[in-house]
């Protein structure tokens, strides 16, 4: 095997130094080999993979470094097994016989530790600072929040990980961004990863990895961060971090697969010591202020067409040359007109929920909008926690009952109506104000159904109100 | 074990010269309820398809296509092999487009797709001329880094480690990855969170 790819010269920023730890070598085809420290799968992208492992005769390499769970296709109402869909029946029965058969953890629905993948990660304590971390999910970018690169892979790429523990992988150059200042009141992480997206583009971070930094995210707490370095695929970019700090640190002490006691000291010296330092050199720097971001909403086909809530909708015309087919195509798909302004856009459906934004933080900040109102006639609300542990904390708090008492509907754990893989769909040209991360045609489950990406309180304030709302506009309603 | 060798792929061709086409819409959702790969193929594009009875893939003048002509990000969104395994499927074996969103792209080259970057200009010729004529025969050429059609050539971009490994015939990479046990042992054995994080 030739030697491994030669360290960029600079001073090594996070991602050089997580890569060069766990660099294989070097593949004929130039790619790094790169050792996976953790392994995450759920029942959508594994059952070829596990064929695939059939066909060769090959077993898991460190089935203790990978963890299974089920999200996509449950349903967050009726678990009862059977499922009513015998699909997601099929598909829930092969992940537990290949995780029976090849030796692999699977948090099924009968174990309270369930939940979206990747809620569950950072809540066991599995996804920590300086790790590799893949998963059969673009959305595997949320666990950059911790200082690991982490990245969403294919199918083919899921069998070669379970066989190899390593990937072969480009190393992709890495863009800083700083976002400075302070976040308005009512202005959310959501809110900042909407702006960098509209800022950098769909595509603007392909060939990069996203290191984010400021004032910004040095305030913002573990699940703020997770919800911009979720949607840093949305943005184009192969993943997204952000440096490990006493945040981080704080966070993971005493999570079941964080060590204790002087191990855990260890771990903190050197989780700290990965960060990139004032000197790191970078392939590219982006400077924005966090002051002026403004509650955001988009308002077309992909996660780049958004506006400040106070804004009015682009014309075609009014856009570059490269963006004005993409423009006026979202506009005819989405019934809305150039000039009106997003504030006041009526909606059908509200929903909170998605790796995004399904932790404990979003739903208190949705139900302190919630709380002492009720959702509008003819609206459908869900609220989705993102584990049986979100659900369990939400629940000791009550916020379920600020949530039913306003007329939202509380349900089980699952990636819901993210992505129209179970029951909870969206029904015709219904208009849906989101949480979650993807606003592509039909990505809500009707093939002509609307989305409009915002924060949970945001949704919240959708919801009450029947329409697109400013939620600096909804005081806080006294109980 | 070495896979079939890419090197050239001719073909008629499927113009699609949109922008930020994502997965979702190469292959809905609704359709990766499934524990095989078989049976995609005819699903491609379903949604799209539906609402717009002049796509290009409801057109049977473009029917045994084995190119595919695309526009800018092309396959961004969601990490689903099966969007091009349902391209795959449908029968398409090369995609040329202005650029591709970065799963999909490494998607396409472990199936041995080669998926090529072609200027914005000459991808709209492309486009133009076999949508004029669907009878046209395009030319892939990984070890030239060309695409041609008719009288024309055009450069054709590829990151050199998907041309070196298509080219090659390994583009499998589960067998070099699998060659290499002892190195990977090796690297984990140093890895700090392997080891109790420095403890002796």
């Amino acid at each position: 095997m030739d030697q491994a790819a030669a360290t960029p010269v600079r001073s090594q920023n996070l991602f050089d130094t997580v890569w060069d730890q766990h660099t294989v070598g070097r593949l004929q085809s130039g790619q790094t080999q790169l050792f996976i420290g953790q392994h995450l799968i759920h029942e959508v992208t594994s059952p070829q993979a596990f064929e695939m492992l059939r066909d060769r005769g090959l077993g898991v390499m460190y089935p203790e470094r990978t963890l299974a769970t089920v999200d996509h296709i449950v349903p967050t109402d009726d678990q009862a097994r059977p499922f009513a869909d015998g699909l997601a029946e099929e598909m829930m029965t092969a992940i537990e016989r290949n995780c029976r058969e090849f030796g692999i953890e699977l948090l099924g629905l009968d174990d309270s530790r369930q939940g979206i993948v990747h809620v569950v990660g950072p809540e066991l304590g599995l996804t920590q600072p300086g790790i590799t971390l893949v998963c059969g999910d673009s959305h595997t970018s949320t666990h950059g929040a911790f200082g690991a690169i982490a990245l969403g892979i294919g199918t083919s790429q899921v069998a070669q990980v379970l066989a190899t523990g390593t990937l072969a992988m480009n190393r992709p150059a890495v863009r800083r961004i700083e976002v400075h200042g302070s976040l308005a009141a009512g202005v959310f992480a959501k809110d900042v990863i909407l702006m960098i997206i509209r800022e950098l583009g769909v595509q603007g971070g392909v060939g990069y990895a996203y290191e984010y930094a400021g004032s910004v995210f040095d305030a913002m707490n573990m699940e703020e961060r997770m919800t911009v370095c979720n949607m840093s695929i949305e943005g184009g970019a192969r993943c997204g971090y952000v440096n490990p700090d006493a945040t981080t640190i704080e966070y993971l002490r005493g999570r079941p697969a964080v060590p204790s006691g002087d191990e855990f000291e260890r771990a903190a010296a050197w989780w700290l010591s990965l960060a990139s330092g004032p000197d790191a050199g970078f392939d590219d720097h982006v400077v924005i202020d966090g002051s002026a971001i403004e509650p955001t909403v988009t308002w077309g086909i992909n996660p780049g067409q958004s506006v400040g809530v106070g804004e009015t909708l682009p014309a075609p015309e009014e856009c570059s040359a490269e963006e004005q087919a993409g423009v006026a195509e979202a506009l005819e798909f989405m019934g809305l007109e150039a000039g009106q302004p997003i504030r006041g856009q009526s909606i059908d459906v509200a929903f909170i929920g998605s790796c995004t934004n399904s932790r404990l933080s979003d739903l208190r900040e949705a139900a302190a909008i919630a709380s002492g109102r009720h959702v509008a006639d003819g609206v459908k609300a869900l609220v989705v926690p993102g584990s049986q542990q979100v659900a369990q904390e939400a629940e000791a708090l009550g916020l379920d009952r600020v949530f039913s008492e306003a007329g939202f509907e509380w349900r089980a754990a699952g990636c819901s109506m993210c992505l129209a893989m179970n029951p909870d769909k969206l029904q015709g040209r219904e208009m849906c104000a989101s949480s979650s991360n993807r606003n592509f045609k039909g990505r809500q489950g009707s093939p002509t159904g609307r989305t409009l990406l915002m924060s949970p309180a945001m949704v919240a304030a959708a919801a009450v109100t029947g329409q697109v709302t400013d939620v600096r506009d909804l005081a806080p309603v006294a109980n | 074990m070495s896979n079939r060798q890419v090197t050239r792929i001719s073909g008629t061709a499927i113009p699609l010269l949109l922008d930020d086409i994502d997965t979702d819409r190469i292959i809905p959702a609704r359709y990766l309820r499934c524990v095989t790969f078989d049976g995609l193929g005819e699903h491609a594009f379903e949604d799209d398809r539906q609402q717009d009875p002049g796509h290009p893939f409801n057109n049977d003048r473009f029917a045994g296509a084995g190119v595919l002509v695309a526009g800018r990000n092309f396959g961004c969104g969601s990490s689903r092999e099966h969007a091009p395994q349902a391209l795959m499927r449908w029968g398409l074996r090369a995609i040329v487009a202005e650029s591709f969103g970065e799963i999909f792209f490494g998607n396409c080259t472990g199936l041995g797709i080669p998926a090529m970057t072609l200027e914005r200009d000459r991808l709209e010729s492309l486009g133009a001329d076999v949508g004029a004529d669907p009878t046209i025969e395009v030319t892939v050429d990984l070890e030239a880094g060309t695409l041609a059609w008719g009288e024309e050539t055009a450069e054709a971009g590829m990151p050199e480690s998907a041309r070196t490994a298509l080219v090659s015939g390994e583009w499998d990479f589960l067998s070099q990855l699998l060659a290499n046990g002892d190195a990977i042992r090796e690297t984990a054995g140093v890895i700090p969170y392997i080891n109790g994080f420095g403890s002796e």
